[in-house]
C-alpha cells in the first residue's frame, strides 16, 4: 500500500482524528473563555516550577535523597500553621521524616526529567521515522506506518508496564535506583512517537513533490538534505504543540507508574511515588503527605496543558 | 465437667437463640488465597484458611496450647514411639469416614516431593497403623516436640484424593494444578462453597461437624484486597465485617469510627536483618576481594547504628516490641536474660573504623514491600540510620514474590543484606536455631532460612542437644547458651516483634491468636 | 466498498500477527519457562526432559505456530503464580473489565455529548465556563488521585457508595457474571465507572464543542438557518450529525486506552478484572499472563478499530466514493 493510492486506512483515520482533535483544541478556547492573562500565568507557573526543580539543590531547604539528612524522629510533622508543626518544615514531613517541600522540588525534578527526556526521545524517533516514511515511501513507508498502527494498540501505561515487566524478566533483579528513570523514559517515550511521525510524514509528502525538491535532485544535491531543511521548519509548530501536550501526559504517566509501584523507588521519590506513599496516610489524618505532592503535580500539569492549548490556538492561522 | 457441659449447652441455646441474626461473615485480607491443596504452601494466611476446612490430629487453642482434635489422646509408649488414638465417628465433607488410613496417607503425602510442609514430620519418622483408630509414630531419636507443628498438617481423605487423582502435591512451582488445589474435602467446621483464586472464596457451614460449634455463622465470604486504603475504607463503610491487617497508621481511625474497632496484640513473628557471612566477596557492595560482614565488628556496628525505639515510635506507632532475640519472649521462658545492644552511632562509627571501614562502604539491601508491617518503611529508615555512620545502602524493595525468589534457597541466597520475618511454626526455639542459625551449604539443606550463611559449629552442637533434651529446664539452659553465642556473634540484627492489628465490625466478635491466624470457628455475630 | 472492507480486515490480521509474534517472543524468551517451573534442586537431566516435553527444543518457527494455534483455541499456557490456565483466569475476569469499560463509556458519552453541545452553543454562559474549567482540571489530575479522592469523599466520609469490588454478581451465562442485575452491583460500579470515564468525558466534551463551533460557521448551517428551520432542528439534526464522525473515531480509539486505564481504576477500587490480574503479573513476572493480556487487548483494539472504520463509512457517505481524506 503506497501513499499514492490513498484509502481510508487506519493511519489516515487516525490522522483525521488527530486533525479533528487538533481542530477542537484549535478553537478560540483561550481567547473566548480564559483570558490570555491565564496563559501568562500558566507560563509563569510552568517556568517557575521548572526553575525551582532545576535549581532544587539551591532552593530546597534539604536534600531529600541524602539519607544522612533525614531523621525518622521528624516523621509526619504537619505543615506550618497546624498544631505540632516545625518551622523547619514548611509543608511538613513524610513518613520517613523527609521535608515535603524539598521532596516535592526534587520529585518534580525527576518528573520533569522523565517528561522532557521521554518527549525528546519520542520526538527524535518520530521525526526521523516520519521523514524516512514520507520521503522513501513505498514499502518502507507501509512498514513504518503499520508499526505505528501496532504501536497505537498499546497506550503508554500498558506499554510502560509491559516494558518494566520484560526488563525485570530479562535482567533479573535490576538496580532500580539507577535504572528506573531510563526504563520510564524509554517506555513512555516509545508510546508517543507515532504522532510526530504522522505529522512529519504528512508534511514530507506535501514537500516531496514540490519543484524545488525535484530541482535539487536534478542538480545532484541529495534531496533529503533539502527535505530536512524545508520540512522541519514547516512541522516545527505542530511538533511543538504535540510535545507540550505530551509533556503533560508524560508527567502524569510517570506519576501513575510510580503510583502503581513500577516507577522510581521510594528512596528517590518522584511526585507519583510521594503520592503513593501519602495515600497510605490519607485516612489517618496525615493528609499533607499525599495532598501537597498531588497539588504540585496537578498545578504543573495544568499549567503545561494550558500552555499547550494556547500554543495550538496561536499556531493555527485558521482561527485568526 | 458437668458445669462445662452445662455452660456449653447454654452457649448452644444462646447460639440457637441468635440464629436469626446469624449472617454471612464478609472478611478481607491483603493477600490472595491461591491453592486449596493444604500442602502446597507454608504460609500463615493460607494455613489459617485451610484450617477452616481441614483439621489436624492436634490443634492449638485460642491461647496456642496444644489440644486434641482428630486425635483424642496420645502417649509416648517408648522414648521413640508415640501412639495416637483417633477420634471415632468423624466424617469428611463428602461423607467418607476418617480413620488411620487417612493419617498414614497424609503422612506420606505431606513428606512427598512438592510438599512445602515437609518440616512438620521428619522423613525418618515411620508411621504405623495399629488398628483403624490407632496410629504409632516411630522416631529415629528422642523428640519432645514431635507434634508441635502439627496444627499445620491437615489430614486429607485418602479415598477422595486418590479417586480424584490428586495424590501428587501441587508444588509451589507446578503449573498444572490438580483436583485438590481447586477443591477441598476436610473434616472441619466449614466447607468451601466456591473458590476463585485472587477474587473470592466462599464458605458454608459443615452441619455435621463432630465438635461443638462456637460460632453462629451461616457462611463466610473472603475477598483479597491488596490496597491498604481500600481495605480500610471497606471496613469503615461497613462493607466488611472483618479486615486484616490494618495499617498501624489507621488503627486510630478504625477505633474512632462508629461501628468498627481495631483489635491489636503482639504477634509472634520477629522481624530481623541478616548479613551474607558466607561468600568471600559480597555480591552487591563496593568492597571487592573481601566480605566486611565476616567481621563481627562490622555486624555489631550495623546493629548499634539502628535506633529500634525510633522505628517503634515513628513507623510502628508504638505497635511493636523491640527484641533482643530472634524469638518472641512469649515463646522462650529465659528471654528476660537477654537485652539488645544499645543504640549508639558513635560506637558504631568507632567499630567500623576499627574494622578498617572508617569511610564506610556501600551495600545493597533486599527488602519485601508487601509482606511485613511497614517493611519498606523500616528498610528506608534503616538506610537512613546507616547513612549517618557512613554506610550507603542501595535499597531494593520488591513485592514478596520477587523478593523471596531472589533471597531464598531457590534463588541461590542472592543477597548481601536483607530483612526477613520469622515465626517458629513449632512455637519453640529449636525451630529458630535449626532454620536460621545452623551452618548450611550452598543449597541451604541443613538450615534453609539461614540466608546469610552464619555458621558457628558450637551452635550446631547445641541445637542437636536441644532436640533430644526432654527436661524443660536443662533444655532452656541449652537454648540460652546457644542464644548467647548467637548474640555475641551478632548473627542477625533482631529488630522487633511486630504487632497484630485486625479491624473488626462491632457486629461481630472474633478471637485473635498471637500467630495471626484468623479462624472462622471463633466468629460470632452479636 | 467491498475492497475497502477487505483491505481493513487484511490489515487487522497483519497487526494481530505482529502482536502475536511479540507476545510469543515474550512468552518464549523472557524468563526461561523451565526455570520458572522447577526448583533449584532439579537436575540438568530433569530440566532437559521437561524442555523436551514442553517442546522447547523444536525449531522456533514450529513453536511459534504452535503458540498461535494454541492462542486461537484460547490456550495461553498456565500462569506461573496461580497454576491455572491463563485463559480461565482471564475469562473469569473479562466480564468485570468489560462491564466497567462499558459503563464508563456510557457515562462519558451521556454526559460528554450534551455538555459539548451546550458549551458549543452557549460559548459565553457561566455554565460553559464551569464545564470547561472542570474539564481542564479533570485532564490534569491523574486518574489514581481522582479515584482516591472519590473513595475518601463518597465511601469513607459520606458512606454513600462502596469503595471496592463488584457487589453481588449474577451468573447469566457459563462465562459471564454480571453486576448489572443487583442493586449492590449497580452501586459498586458507579465510582469506578466515573473515575475511569472522566477523562474520556472531558475529551468528548471538548471535541464536540470544537466541532460544533466549526460546524456552526459552515455554510450549510447558515443556509439552514436562513431557510427558517427552527434552531433545535438545526442544532441537533444538522450540526450534531456533522460532529459525529470525529466523535466516533475518538471514542473508538479511546476504548483502547479505557482498557489500559482500567488497570489503574481496578487497582484503586479493587475491581476484580483483568487489569489487576495484569498488574500482579507484571509485579511477579508472570509472563504467560502478560503475553495473553497483550494479545487480548490488541485483539479488542483491532476489532474496535475495524468497527469504527466501518461505522465511518456508514455515517459519512462521502467516504464511500471518495475513498479517503487526507
Amino acid at each position: 500500500m503506497t501513499d499514492n493510492t490513498p484509502t481510508v486506512s487506519g493511519s489516515e483515520v487516525s490522522a483525521a482524528s488527530r486533525s479533528a482533535l487538533a481542530r477542537f483544541l484549535d478553537s478560540d478556547l483561550l481567547h473566548s473563555f480564559l483570558s490570555s492573562k491565564i496563559t501568562v500565568l500558566a507560563a509563569i507557573t510552568t517556568l517557575g516550577l521548572m526553575l525551582a526543580a532545576l535549581f532544587a539543590p539551591l532552593v530546597a531547604p534539604f536534600n531529600p535523597f541524602d539519607l544522612a539528612q533525614i531523621s525518622i524522629l521528624d516523621a509526619r510533622i504537619p505543615p506550618i500553621g497546624m498544631e505540632w508543626s516545625d518551622p523547619r518544615y514548611l509543608l511538613g514531613t513524610d513518613d520517613q521524616g523527609r521535608d515535603l517541600l524539598s521532596g516535592i522540588l526534587y520529585g518534580m525534578r525527576i518528573s520533569l526529567a522523565v517528561g522532557f527526556l521521554s518527549v525528546a526521545f519520542a520526538a527524535v524517533l518520530g521525526i526521523s521515522l516520519g521523514l524516512i516514511s514520507g520521503y522513501v515511501g513505498g514499502r518502507t513507508d507501509a512498514i513504518i506506518m503499520r508499526i505505528a498502527e501496532v504501536q497505537l494498540t498499546f497506550p503508554a501505561i500498558l506499554l510502560a508496564l509491559l516494558i518494566d515487566g520484560i526488563a525485570s524478566g530479562i535482567f533479573g533483579n535490576i538496580d532500580r535506583e539507577t535504572w528506573a528513570i531510563w526504563i520510564l523514559t524509554f517506555s513512555i517515550g516509545l508510546s508517543f512517537w507515532v504522532q510526530y511521525a504522522r505529522t512529519v510524514r504528512g508534511s514530507t509528502l506535501v514537500e516531496k513533490n514540490k519543484e524545488y525538491v525535484q530541482a535539487a535532485r536534478v542538480i545532484g544535491i541529495p534531496a533529503w538534505i533539502i527535505m530536512i531543511r524545508h520540512v522541519l521548519p514547516n512541522v516545527l509548530g505542530p511538533v511543538l504543540v504535540i510535545a507540550t501536550i505530551n509533556l503533560a501526559l508524560a508527567i502524569i504517566t510517570e506519576a501513575t507508574l510510580s503510583f502503581l509501584g513500577v516507577g522510581v523507588p521510594s528512596t528517590q521519590p518522584s511526585l507519583g511515588t510521594l503520592i503513593r506513599i501519602g495515600n497510605d496516610f490519607l485516612f489517618s489524618g496525615e493528609w499533607w503527605i499525599a495532598i501537597f505532592p498531588g497539588l504540585a503535580l496537578a498545578i504543573l500539569v495544568l499549567a503545561v496543558n494550558l500552555l499547550g492549548d494556547w500554543l495550538r490556538d496561536a499556531l493555527n492561522p485558521k482561527l485568526r | 465437667m458437668r458445669l462445662k457441659i452445662a455452660s456449653a449447652a447454654l452457649a448452644m441455646v444462646l447460639a440457637a437463640g441468635t440464629q436469626a441474626n446469624a449472617e454471612t461473615l464478609k472478611f478481607a485480607f491483603q493477600g490472595t488465597y491461591n491453592q486449596l491443596d493444604p500442602y502446597s504452601l507454608n504460609e500463615t494466611f493460607s494455613l489459617s484458611m485451610h484450617g477452616n476446612v481441614y483439621e489436624t490430629l492436634v490443634r492449638r487453642s485460642a491461647d496456642l496450647k496444644i489440644e486434641p482434635a482428630l486425635a483424642t489422646s496420645w502417649e509416648v509408649i517408648e522414648p521413640t514411639r508415640w501412639r495416637f488414638h483417633l477420634r471415632k465417628g468423624v466424617k469428611f465433607h463428602n461423607g467418607n469416614d476418617f480413620n488411620a488410613d487417612d493419617v498414614i496417607f497424609s503422612a506420606d503425602r505431606v513428606r512427598a516431593e512438592g510438599s512445602d510442609l515437609t518440616q512438620v514430620l521428619s522423613a525418618e519418622v515411620k508411621v504405623e497403623k495399629v488398628d483403624d483408630y490407632t496410629v504409632d509414630f516411630i522416631l529415629p531419636g528422642v523428640n519432645p516436640i514431635l507434634h508441635s507443628e502439627w496444627e499445620n498438617w491437615p489430614i486429607m481423605d485418602k479415598e477422595w484424593t486418590e479417586a480424584n487423582d490428586a495424590v501428587k502435591v501441587t508444588s509451589a512451582s507446578d503449573t498444572n494444578p490438580n483436583y485438590a488445589s481447586l477443591h477441598a474435602n476436610g473434616t472441619g467446621p466449614f466447607k468451601i462453597a466456591s473458590h476463585e483464586p485472587g477474587v473470592k472464596t466462599t464458605y458454608t457451614v459443615n452441619d455435621s461437624w463432630w465438635d461443638e460449634k462456637q460460632h453462629n455463622l451461616t457462611g463466610a465470604e473472603f475477598t483479597p484486597i491488596g490496597s491498604d486504603a481500600t481495605r480500610v475504607a471497606a471496613l469503615l463503610s461497613g462493607e466488611l465485617d472483618m479486615a486484616y491487617p490494618i495499617p498501624v497508621q489507621d488503627i486510630k481511625r478504625v477505633d474512632n469510627n462508629a461501628g468498627t474497632s481495631a483489635l491489636t496484640g503482639p504477634e509472634l513473628r520477629t522481624i530481623f536483618l541478616g548479613f551474607d557471612q558466607r561468600r568471600d566477596e559480597l555480591t552487591y557492595s563496593n568492597i571487592k576481594g573481601k566480605n566486611p560482614f565476616k567481621d563481627v565488628r562490622v555486624r555489631k556496628a550495623f546493629y548499634q547504628a539502628i535506633d529500634v525505639d525510633a522505628i517503634k515510635a515513628k513507623i510502628m506507632r508504638g505497635l511493636s516490641e523491640p527484641s533482643a532475640l530472634l524469638i518472641s519472649p512469649f515463646l522462650f521462658a529465659n528471654s528476660g536474660d537477654f537485652s539488645r545492644y544499645p543504640y549508639d552511632p558513635e560506637a558504631a562509627k568507632a567499630l567500623l573504623a576499627e574494622a578498617g571501614y572508617a569511610d564506610g562502604f556501600e551495600v545493597s539491601m533486599d527488602c519485601p514491600n508487601d509482606r511485613y508491617v511497614n517493611d519498606e518503611a523500616i528498610c528506608q529508615a534503616t538506610a537512613a540510620f546507616l547513612a549517618r555512620v557512613g554506610i550507603k545502602i542501595n535499597l531494593n524493595a520488591q513485592p514478596k514474590a520477587k523478593y523471596f525468589a531472589k533471597v531464598l534457597a531457590s534463588g541461590g541466597f542472592d543477597t548481601s543484606f536483607y530483612m526477613l520475618g520469622w515465626t517458629p511454626g513449632s512455637f519453640d526455639s529449636y525451630n529458630i536455631l535449626k532454620n536460621l542459625n545452623n551452618c548450611r551449604d550452598d543449597k541451604g539443606t541443613a538450615s534453609p532460612f539461614n540466608l546469610g550463611g552464619y555458621c558457628n559449629p558450637k551452635v550446631d552442637e547445641l541445637t542437636k542437644l536441644v532436640l533430644s533434651e526432654n527436661d524443660e529446664e536443662k533444655r532452656n539452659a541449652l537454648i540460652s547458651e546457644a542464644y548467647t553465642i548467637i548474640n555475641n556473634d551478632v548473627s542477625h540484627i533482631p529488630l522487633h516483634q511486630q504487632g497484630l492489628a485486625w479491624g473488626v465490625s462491632d457486629k461481630v466478635t472474633v478471637t485473635q491468636r498471637a500467630d495471626n491466624k484468623f479462624l472462622l470457628k471463633y466468629v460470632n455475630f452479636k | 466498498m467491498f475492497g475497502f472492507i477487505s483491505r481493513r480486515i487484511a490489515m487487522a490480521l497483519v497487526v494481530m500477527f505482529v502482536v502475536a509474534l511479540i507476545s510469543f517472543l515474550l512468552f518464549r524468551f523472557v524468563g526461561d519457562p523451565v526455570n520458572q517451573m522447577v526448583g533449584v534442586e532439579t537436575t540438568p537431566e530433569q530440566r532437559e526432559a521437561l524442555r523436551q516435553r514442553l517442546g522447547l527444543n523444536d525449531p522456533v518457527l514450529t513453536q511459534f505456530f504452535r503458540y498461535i494455534w494454541g492462542a486461537v483455541q484460547f490456550d495461553f499456557g498456565n500462569s506461573y503464580q496461580f497454576k491455572q490456565p491463563v485463559a480461565d483466569l482471564i475469562g473469569r475476569r473479562l466480564p468485570a473489565t468489560l462491564e466497567l469499560s462499558f459503563a464508563s463509556a456510557i457515562f462519558a458519552l451521556l454526559l460528554g455529548i450534551p455538555m459539548g453541545v451546550y458549551t458549543g452553543l452557549n460559548r459565553d454562559s457561566w455554565l460553559s465556563k464551569v464545564f470547561l474549567s472542570v474539564s481542564l482540571v479533570g485532564i490534569s489530575l491523574p486518574t489514581f488521585f481522582i479515584g482516591i479522592l472519590f473513595i475518601f469523599l463518597f465511601s469513607v466520609t459520606l458512606q454513600w457508595l462502596p469503595s471496592f469490588g463488584r457487589g453481588e454478581v449474577v451468573q447469566i451465562a457459563p462465562f459471564w457474571d454480571t453486576g448489572f442485575l443487583t442493586a449492590s452491583g449497580l452501586k459498586a460500579i458507579i465510582l469506578p465507572a466515573i473515575t475511569l470515564g472522566l477523562y474520556q468525558m472531558t475529551l468528548i466534551m471538548r471535541l464536540i464543542r470544537a466541532e460544533m463551533l466549526e460546524v456552526m460557521r459552515t455554510d450549510h448551517i447558515k443556509f439552514a438557518r436562513a431557510r427558517g428551520l427552527p434552531n433545535r432542528s438545526v442544532y441537533y439534526v444538522h450540526a450534531l450529525k456533522n460532529t459525529m464522525v470525529p466523535v466516533i473515531t475518538i471514542t473508538g480509539l479511546q476504548l483502547g486506552s479505557i482498557i489500559a486505564f482500567a488497570i489503574i481504576t481496578e487497582t484503586v477500587f479493587q475491581w476484580p478484572g483483568m487489569g489487576i490480574l495484569f498488574l500482579q503479573a507484571v509485579q511477579n513476572v508472570d509472563i504467560p499472563i502478560m503475553a495473553a493480556y497483550l494479545l487480548l487487548t490488541a485483539f479488542i483494539f483491532v476489532v474496535i478499530n475495524l468497527i469504527v472504520d466501518l461505522l465511518y463509512v456508514v455515517i459519512d457517505p462521502r467516504l464511500r466514493t471518495e475513498r479517503g481524506r487526507a
